[in-house]
């Protein structure tokens, strides 16, 4: 087996297994920096291994043996000692020992919980999911938050000393907690899915998880739907939604997001995540009927203004609005107080270009307004 | 591990709060006392008089420096404390919520790092 293939095997365990290992590593002690450093040295180990050994047969087995003997020699170490007292706990917990990785796959499930804790600093509970449990660089967060690589790695220092320090434990809420707990962790998530949307798919596969870990939580399952349809429309420039060609579009998620929209069955009115999966699923329709269903997503929108009356849902139901009673009635529907977000523009445009009316500036305001070059291309080629 | 619960609150007297309002906060921290002894996780706590009768002292060169008044002028003073005992953060998180001062102020949990047994840090 050469390095290559070998590097591409350690990717693929790191992507399936990354935050099962840290959470199972973190676990007993709270202490998420060791369980990474733990795990680093384990993937390095493979790295140099496997070329010759191949790849065992059960690649996340031989990296958390691995792992946990490196956490164990720094637990052991001379610094350790000398600078800190074993505390009770540490000393001897191992309770890793025996088991079967397999068997305790909701130890992620916790690892989410404890990384969207109302203890932790709202700003760092994506950052921190994308880096303990999909595996993402300091560097490469701190690129798609436009923050200086120094300030996100202190972000994420500052979470973890808390999570040890304050003891944040490493459980899935009760029932009772439930309503008040799964919110910021489906935030999380949602913000992973903005921030990670490659085609790789990172943070869909952790909203499936999370969805089938819960089991039976409505949002949850609404989230995996979001996240799975817009996965499937996904592609590298940008494309606007109405000259997309559906036949690019992935069937095989389509349909893997529609079985988990169904699956969303609430007890109480469906929440924000079902309603925009619900409003996604209604787009990628257009593939089985050849036309965009707007009144299904008027009905929809006019939904989720009233459980998420965000800025982007009540620009997005304008532009509704727009196909179903024209243009003019469109730009009436748009909110007022929205100057500076670019979908108001680039929504404001088009309804007036429809109207038949100078779009010129609003395009350009939008283009301006936009970090993404292909949007800003395409918008000024319209103005 | 140990957390110690900060009670700031702005503060009142039976002249601007009433004697009933006292006497109801009374009898809550005595329920609330009460409740976290019976749970075993209670190891001690106080309620303090108001900074009207605070003194702070601060030693510069050698030279002590009193003066009246709390160390920080603000309109929520610490009222008082309480140390309890539990597995971690949710748990206290959890008792905060229940105290009688959760209601009229605001309780900050800090977790302890270190505390003293027969005179000695452990």
């Amino acid at each position: 087996m050469s390095a290559d293939e070998a590097r591409a095997a350690a990717e693929r365990a790191a992507r399936a297994s990354y935050g099962k290992l840290v959470a199972l590593l973190a676990a007993p002690a709270g202490d998420v920096a060791l369980a990474e450093d733990a795990l680093a040295g384990a993937f390095e180990e493979a790295l140099r291994r496997w070329p010759a050994t191949g790849v065992p047969a059960n690649p996340e087995g031989w990296l958390l043996t691995v792992a946990r003997n490196r956490r164990r020699d720094v637990w052991k170490s001379a610094a350790a000692r000398t600078c800190a007292p074993l505390t009770e706990d540490s000393a001897h917990i191992d309770p890793l020992a025996d088991h079967d990785p397999y068997a305790i796959g909701d130890k992620r499930l916790e690892l989410l919980f404890v990384c969207a804790h109302p203890a932790i600093d709202e700003t760092a509970r994506t950052p921190l999911m994308l880096q303990t449990v999909l595996g993402f660089e300091a560097a490469e967060i701190a690129r798609a938050y436009a923050v200086p690589p120094a300030t996100m790695a202190q972000r994420l220092v500052r979470a973890k000393k808390r999570i040890k320090q304050a003891r944040i434990p490493f459980t899935v809420p009760d029932r009772r907690s439930m309503p008040d707990r799964l919110p910021p962790v489906l935030e999380a998530v949602y913000g992973c899915a903005a921030i990670a949307s490659s085609p790789a798919g990172e943070a869909q596969y952790l909203a499936v998880t999370l969805a089938v870990l819960l089991g039976n939580e409505a949002e949850a399952w609404g989230l995996a739907a979001l996240t799975t349809l817009t996965l499937a429309r996904h592609r590298t420039g940008f494309v606007p939604l109405d000259a997309q060609n559906p036949s690019d579009w992935d069937a095989a998620l389509i349909d893997e997001g529609e079985a988990y929209l169904r699956r969303a069955d609430p007890s109480g009115p469906p929440g924000r995540f079902q309603l925009e999966a619900a409003i996604q699923a209604v787009h990628c329709d257009r593939r089985r009927t050849g036309h965009t269903d707007w009144a299904a997503l008027d009905t929809l929108y006019a939904a989720l203004l009233i459980v998420a009356p965000s800025l982007g849902a009540r620009v997005a139901a304008a532009a509704v609005r727009g196909r179903i009673d024209g243009p003019e009635a469109g730009l009436a529907a748009l909110p007022t107080d929205a100057e500076s977000f670019q979908p108001y523009w680039a929504t404001r445009a088009d309804l007036l270009a429809r109207a038949g009316r100078d779009a010129t500036a609003a395009y350009h305001r939008a283009a301006d307004l936009t970090d993404d070059p292909s949007v800003a291309a395409f918008l000024r080629s319209r103005a | 591990m140990r957390y110690t619960l900060l009670f700031h609150y702005q503060e009142g007297s039976v002249e601007t709060l009433g004697e009933e309002v006292i006497a109801e906060g009374k009898r809550a921290m005595t329920s609330y006392a009460a409740t976290l002894h019976a749970a075993g996780v209670l190891i001690g706590g106080e309620v303090l008089h108001s900074s009207e009768l605070t003194t702070t002292v601060r030693v510069t060169e050698g030279v002590a420096h009193v003066q009246d008044g709390p160390y920080a002028d603000t309109k929520e003073q610490l009222g008082g404390t309480i140390i309890i005992d539990v597995p971690d953060l949710d748990a206290a998180i959890d008792w905060a919520r229940r105290a009688p001062q959760a209601q009229w102020g605001t309780v900050e949990i800090r977790p302890g790092a270190s505390h003293l047994v027969e005179g000695v840090w452990t």
